[in-house]
């Protein structure tokens, strides 16, 4: 039995049932109580559950962030928002150095239960500094997992399963998704968080993304068919681990790779997606993988260029064109 | 206080409740996007202060900076025309209102990370040391930056090294919805400084004078070689925390009590009073002259507006030329330009 959710909404009614069925549940970070959360996302919980189990904190990101491992080590099960990425940077510390080694250095006498929810993204003008995606640092930190929700039935059922979760579990939301609606099945059980899915299957590309980027390379498979090319979109859900088998066997099968993604190019989610599928697909590549993302510059504030920083629809829809149509094959 | 100088504080804090009220305007027309954080309330803190800064201090501020930028000095235009993303503005149309800049002015930036402007400002400070120059920072912050790591790192070391700091807290009362009760164990932010043995002071952030008077004594002692110094001073803002922000953790009742104590009606009831109630001083000024007043800096903001809006979008050349322009001498390999 679905429902029609926005994105916040699924993210809302997935905390609120965690914080009904187990009480070592609580949340914290900057205005999640009173009031209700940046993104609304905690709307409603703080008259619900009480201050102990949702708690505003001062701008402290670093020890609240580590105050949430602290609790973790005990058994509870912290939900940590940061109200957007960009300041997980202030909170790196007890992200990298904390709660991704404590349970391994420990010799695996600790869990980690801890959840860290954080959107991010190129949103609307909002800056240098406000427009990060960091994806790319938080991958290459063994002992984080990393879910990447682009749908309000992702949103729902993820952020469930990391709450859930006994490792931590860093959700990466995306600002330009919260107001995004969709079907949401409250009771369909769930894919494993971290497997891919195919959002359109296909026979001559595989065109792999995740978070937004998903959703914009899904509405360039419409258009990309119209054409005659019969594009198969991915969407990785998850970053760390990724789900390699079901990549590998689309690539198999389209011998055409290209990745998109909203993080800067270099270096990036794609660079580790093309340089693995390619050791494992080599064979059957008809050309060689590629890569659109964002430019390698901070984002401009003007609107026309920070439009440019990143790929749009018709970027994708262009590369599609010149990898399975490459010029002079005509 | 000379008359002239007085009527000059007087009218920067009408342009800048002017400025503010008509970029609100333009951002709700949809001239601009992201985020736009108004300084209305708050206008004597910066007027006081910085009007007792010389030339040659400089200015750290946060994502609340249009009218730090504009006292400073940076032309209303500039500023104008950043908030629209345009080429003419102060950072090229690259920063946006959060991140303003006049390296010329002194002015060193707007910071939208909460608790950034600490590092710079003692950055700044420690090079103005090791010159051994007369001159100062002025750090500005909002009391929920108080709790970020950086002010007590950065405090520690200003006064370990007795770096020339003028450390200013805007104290607004709320941290976006948060009521400072409710974050701050400590909420006179001013007896934290005592923490690092450095001097802290609280002042009436409504009365332009009063502030005017203490940073000026603060200042003068800084610039002489004394070491940093704390000034909280007591403010509100008028209007959300952001323009996406309806403010319903506030009552109505709280913001137009506030609202009766402003800066402006203070400006109102102090300066420009019939003689009887000042005890014999003679006002400052006198009705029509604030009519002036006001009339020049409806005239000053029209003309901003129009600058910005004649001025062309920059480009992604521009983007690029910015990124790489400042003293690059070395040769690096350019990196390509376009994705995909
Ligand atoms: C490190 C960091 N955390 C959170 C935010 C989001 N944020 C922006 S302004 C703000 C409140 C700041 O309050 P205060 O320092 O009192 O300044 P005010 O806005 O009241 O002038 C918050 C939490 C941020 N920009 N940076
Ligand atoms: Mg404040």
């Amino acid at each position: 039995m679905a429902e029609t959710l926005a994105y916040w909404q699924a993210l809302n009614r997935a905390h609120d049932v965690e914080m009904a069925g187990d009480d070592s549940v609580f949340v914290l970070g900057e205005d999640v109580g009173l009031y209700g959360g940046s993104y609304r996302v905690t709307e409603g919980l703080h008259a619900r559950y009480g201050e102990w189990r949702v708690r505003d904190t001062p701008i402290s990101e670093n020890s609240f962030a580590g105050l949430g491992v602290g609790a973790a080590m005990i058994g509870l099960r912290p939900v940590v928002e940061i109200m957007t990425v960009n300041f997980a940077l202030l909170a790196i510390d007890a992200i990298v150095n904390m709660a991704a080694k404590i349970p391994f250095m420990s010799g695996g006498q600790f869990a980690m239960p801890l959840v860290l929810r954080m959107p991010g993204g190129v949103g609307k003008q909002l800056a240098a500094q406000h427009s990060q995606r960091l994806e790319h640092t938080l991958m290459n930190v063994p002992g984080l997992r990393i879910a990447v929700p682009a749908t309000p039935q992702d949103a729902w059922w993820q952020l469930r399963q990391a709450i859930a979760s006994d490792d931590c579990i860093v959700l990466l939301e995306h600002v330009m998704l919260f107001g995004e609606k969709g079907e949401v099945d409250l009771h369909a059980a769930p894919p494993p968080m971290h497997q891919a899915a195919i959002r359109r299957p296909g026979k001559d590309l595989t065109i792999i993304a995740y978070s937004r980027m998903a959703n914009l390379a899904q509405e360039a498979a419409e258009i990309l068919a119209g054409e005659g090319i019969d594009a198969e979109v991915i969407d990785l859900r998850s970053l760390r681990p990724i789900d390699w088998a079901l990549c590998v066997d689309s690539v198999r099968k389209t011998r055409h790779l290209l990745i998109a993604e909203e993080d800067c190019r270099f270096a990036g989610a794609g660079a580790e997606i093309a340089a693995t599928l390619t050791e494992r697909c080599f064979d059957v590549l008809a050309a060689a993988p590629l890569r659109l993302g964002g430019l390698d510059l901070p984002t401009p504030f003007n609107a026309a260029l920070e439009i440019a920083s990143i790929p749009q629809i018709a970027d994708i829809v262009e590369a599609a064109r010149r990898l399975c149509r490459p010029p002079g094959k005509e | 206080m000379e008359r002239e100088h007085v009527r000059s504080m007087v009218r920067d804090l009408l342009l800048a409740r002017r400025f503010e009220e008509r970029a609100g305007q333009a951002y709700s027309e949809g001239e601009f996007g992201g985020f736009l954080h108004l300084y209305s309330g708050e206008e004597a803190v910066a007027v006081g202060v910085l009007h007792a800064a010389e030339p040659s201090d400089y200015v750290v501020s946060t994502y609340r900076e249009h009218v730090h930028a504009l006292v400073k000095g940076v032309p209303p235009g500039r500023v104008m025309a950043e908030l629209y993303g345009r080429r003419d503005g102060c950072s090229g149309g690259m920063g946006g209102s959060m991140h303003l800049f006049d390296r010329e002015r002194r002015f060193m930036g707007g910071y939208a990370i909460v608790g950034e402007t600490f590092p710079i400002a003692i950055g700044i400070a420690y090079g103005i040391m090791l010159r051994r120059l007369p001159e100062a920072v002025i750090c500005f912050f909002g009391e929920g930056a108080a709790n970020q790591g950086t002010f007590h790192e950065s405090l520690n070391m200003a006064a370990l090294w007795r770096l020339p700091v003028l450390f200013v807290c805007e104290n607004n009362r709320y941290q976006i919805g948060t009521e400072i009760h409710r974050q701050a164990a400590i909420p006179d932010i001013h007896t934290r400084a005592c923490a690092y043995g450095m001097p802290g002071e609280r002042a009436d952030g409504m009365d332009v004078l009063a502030v005017h008077e203490v940073a000026q004594r603060m200042l003068h002692a800084i610039r002489s070689g004394q070491g940093p110094q704390l000034l909280e001073l007591d403010t509100y803002r008028f209007r959300g925390h952001s323009m996406a922000d309806a403010g319903a953790y506030r009552s109505r009742t709280e913001v137009e009590s506030y609202k009766q104590a402003g800066p402006l009606q203070r400006v109102e009831q102090k300066l420009v009073a019939p003689m009887d109630r000042l005890n014999g001083s003679p006002a400052a000024l006198d009705e029509a002259s604030l009519q002036q007043l006001r009339d020049e800096v409806e005239q000053i903001v029209e003309a901003a507006v129009a600058f910005a809006e004649a001025s062309p979008a920059p480009t992604l050349t521009d983007a690029w030329d910015a990124f790489h322009a400042p003293g690059r001498h070395e040769t690096l390999i350019r990196a390509e330009q376009k994705h995909g």
